[in-house]
């Protein structure tokens, strides 16, 4: 007798305690699919306080690669995608998946790799051409394989370079199918190259031997875009709250909350919600 | 080295997000436990008692469930519970409801055949006696569950232990929320892949200190078991 | 609280049983009456437990049939049985009474006197609180009787009762069992050991190979056993 007692009295503790745990959180939060470089950067955790001190409105960051992010957006399970690769946005928009894409804020690429960088490719300003230089010389690469907006940049690079990766990989190229920061970690490991933004390796704390050692062509640009998942197709996406966090970002105010993010006293991104060409 | 010394001061400090991250690892995995027993110690009972057509595959499929690759069972709750699954209009996807739920069905069948092996070897030494006095079928499940209680507690340990340990199903139907649906496990997958190293060890700690202490639970159940029952 | 109509005598007319194609009793016919205990005995494999638990009402029968008190079916509220290895419950020697009588559907509030009663009855009153499992063979044996009388049994089965205890052990069961017998239980019990036979039979059926062979008051058989088999058995040159 005791016992079943003992039993419904834990049943009850816990569905209380889950049940309340969400509660506060129910009223006015939103579900935002962005990108593991986006969160590995550091940038949610100091943006998205300054915005829920503004608005009340608690944001849930699922941080996956763009690919992922969109397709969370495709089934309904985000308000607002938040990624950086802008051919895959557009196609979000073409499908009907959403009605307006915003640029927010770019920040760079840059190619990382061993200090003794094997592969001799230190301090090139072409980086189709290092690019080149490290599939002939067989160098260790680490590429995101993960449809991210690091991985789509990656690829597109590999392809100004005249290579059809898929065809000329070898042994040396390794995808590894994970986020920005994992990437970096086997890179570091393996004394092998990667591509990353700028923003994950300035806040990634493992640097170990690697550095930077391409940066600044103007093919290594990276553009952030937010699109508010479309609501005709998804009756449960909540309008309002989604489009306010959109607003706040290319505000003035959220542009200049973005540019002072900083590590080190380095600005890790720069607004620019007024280029039309963004 | 410097990364050391911050962990530990971390988790001396009771830092404030690290007892958020502990709280819910707890809350999710015991929830589970809790949920999977009620499902799995019935079931246990009833496979161990009854004989039915199918039964000898069914021990074997439970058996085989207790290996269940966790991002296997994430992905089957993932695709139920998303907007766009049979189930989206709970709205339950990247929510602490829907980790608990994933767990369960990983720690179910755990419980389950465990509990049947037990049970069904109990039963096995009682038959007899239960014959001989008459006991009704009702008494024989409550005399069963009882008498083999540590037993079935090393059972839910077990479970319990499975539940603190795994990451791929919490991850992909939780999806690593910061400060909602973010454990210990995810978060140490978290800051290590961000190279965070003192976060990510401390949690380790915290962790490690918590199986320890689960064994050592199992193991002071066993001994109180032979004390008191023989 | 007891219905009037007894379980004795139990009637075995042409009781057979089978597993698969090997017989294991062979048209049995027994009646079990009020009265002097009656002790089954016989070599290994003849079917002396098989035949007891029949009498229990523990095993249906493949062929005949079995009454008890003239019906058939009867469940087995006042029989009672206790097993060549009695298996001890997870619990205290006292609790092993208690979930006896509660088993048996005494009320809660008799237990606790009872209790005490049928421990004191098998000479197991210290050791009440003592997990049941830790008993020695000889106390468990005892510990089984007691749950076996929890009931308040017309009929008591036992099977070999002290068949692997030492001297002591057995003499202190065996007074146990006469005591029980004179209170007017009546006691079936299978043995291997002809002295036991002797020391407790009012009357000896002797089994062999799942047939009865002979059947008399215990000195008939002894003195004057009438088979072939009996004869061998008694010396000790029947073996199976």
């Amino acid at each position: 007798m005791f016992k079943r007692r003992t039993l419904v009295t834990a049943f009850v503790l816990c569905a209380l305690a889950l049940g309340t745990s969400q509660s506060f959180a129910q009223d006015k939060s939103i579900v935002v699919a962005s990108t593991t470089s986006t969160q590995d950067s550091g940038l949610f955790e100091y943006l998205l306080p300054l915005f829920k001190k503004k608005t009340g409105i608690t944001v849930k960051v699922i941080a996956q690669g763009t690919g992922q992010a969109l397709d969370t957006g495709r089934r309904g399970d985000a308000d607002v995608v938040f990624v950086h690769a802008k051919s895959q946005e557009e196609k979000f928009l073409a499908e009907g998946q959403s009605t307006k894409r915003y640029p927010v804020m770019y920040n760079d690429f840059v190619l990382i790799g061993p200090k003794s960088d094997p592969a001799g490719i230190k301090g090139m300003k072409d980086v189709a051409k290092a690019f080149q230089t490290i599939k002939d010389k067989k160098a260790d690469f680490i590429s995101r394989g993960d449809r991210s907006g690091t991985n789509t940049a990656e690829l597109k690079l590999w392809k100004d370079a005249g290579i059809d990766i898929n065809k000329d990989k070898g042994p040396w190229y390794k995808a590894i199918g994970q986020g920005m920061g994992a990437a970096l970690n086997t890179a570091g490991a393996g004394n092998a190259y990667v591509l990353s933004d700028r923003g994950t390796w300035i806040h990634y704390k493992n640097k170990g031997d690697l550095a930077i050692l391409v940066e600044g062509d103007k093919r290594m640009f990276n553009q952030y875009g937010v699109m508010l998942v479309n609501p005709a197709k998804h009756p449960n996406v909540k309008k309002d709250l989604g489009q306010q966090f959109i607003d706040y970002l290319i505000s003035p105010e959220g542009q200049k909350d973005i540019a002072n993010y900083k590590i080190n006293g380095q600005q890790l991104f720069y607004p620019n919600a007024n280029d039309p060409n963004a | 080295m410097t990364g050391d010394v911050s962990a530990l001061h971390l988790v001396l400090s009771a830092d404030p997000a690290l007892l958020a991250i502990v709280r819910l690892s707890l809350l999710v995995s015991l929830s589970a436990v809790l949920f999977a027993a009620l499902i799995g110690v019935p079931v246990g009972a009833f496979i161990a008692l009854t004989r039915f057509p199918g039964r000898e595959a069914a021990i074997v499929a439970l058996n085989a469930l207790m290996g269940l690759p966790p991002v296997v069972a994430g992905l089957a709750v993932f695709l139920t519970l998303s907007r766009s699954g049979p189930l989206g209009e709970l709205g339950l996807l990247f929510t602490p409801q829907a980790m608990v739920i994933a767990q369960t069905i990983l720690v179910a069948p755990i419980i389950a055949a465990l509990s049947r092996q037990t049970i069904e070897d109990l039963w096995v030494e009682y038959r007899d006696e239960f014959a001989a006095m008459n006991v009704s079928t009702a008494g024989r499940i409550k005399t069963l569950i009882w008498d083999a209680r540590f037993s079935l507690v090393t059972a839910l340990l077990a479970g319990f232990g499975r539940a603190a340990a795994e990451v791929g199903a919490i991850i992909i139907v939780g999806g690593n929320i910061d400060g909602f649906t973010r454990t210990m496990t995810t978060a140490i997958a978290l800051e290590t892949s961000k190279g965070d190293l003192p976060l990510a060890i401390g949690l380790g700690a915290v962790l490690i200190a918590i199986v320890i202490l689960i064994n050592a639970l199992a193991w002071g159940a066993r001994r109180a078991g032979e004390r008191y029952a023989g | 609280m007891r219905a009037p109509v007894s379980d004795l005598p139990i009637m075995l007319v042409e009781a057979g049983i089978l597993a698969g194609t090997t017989t294991i009793l062979d048209r049995i016919s027994l009646v079990l009456g009020p009265g002097a205990p009656t002790v089954l005995i016989g070599p290994n494999g003849a079917g002396k437990t098989t035949l007891l638990r029949v009498a229990m009402g523990l095993i249906p029968v493949s062929r005949g049939r079995v009454t008890w008190g003239g019906r058939e079916a009867v469940p087995p509220t006042h029989r009672a049985i206790m097993f060549q290895r009695p298996v001890m419950l997870r619990r205290s020697t006292a609790g092993n009474v208690r979930y006896a009588l509660k088993a048996a559907n005494i009320f809660r509030a008799d237990w606790e006197q009872r209790t005490t009663e049928l421990l004191k009855l098998v000479g197991l009153e210290d050791l009440g609180s003592r997990p049941a499992r830790r008993l020695s063979g000889g106390e468990q044996q005892r510990l089984a009787l007691a749950r076996a009388l929890a009931r308040d049994p017309t009929v008591l089965f036992l099977d070999e009762p002290a068949a692997s205890l030492d001297p002591a052990a057995t003499k202190a069961i065996e007074d146990i069992v006469r005591a029980i017998a004179a209170r007017g239980v009546k006691v079936v019990m299978t043995t291997h050991d002809l002295g036991q036979a002797r020391r407790i039979g009012g009357e000896v059926v002797l089994l062999h190979r799942g047939r009865i062979v002979e059947k008399a008051a215990a000195n008939d058989f002894f003195a004057t056993p009438k088979t072939e088999e009996a004869r061998k058995f008694i010396v000790g040159e029947l073996l199976v």
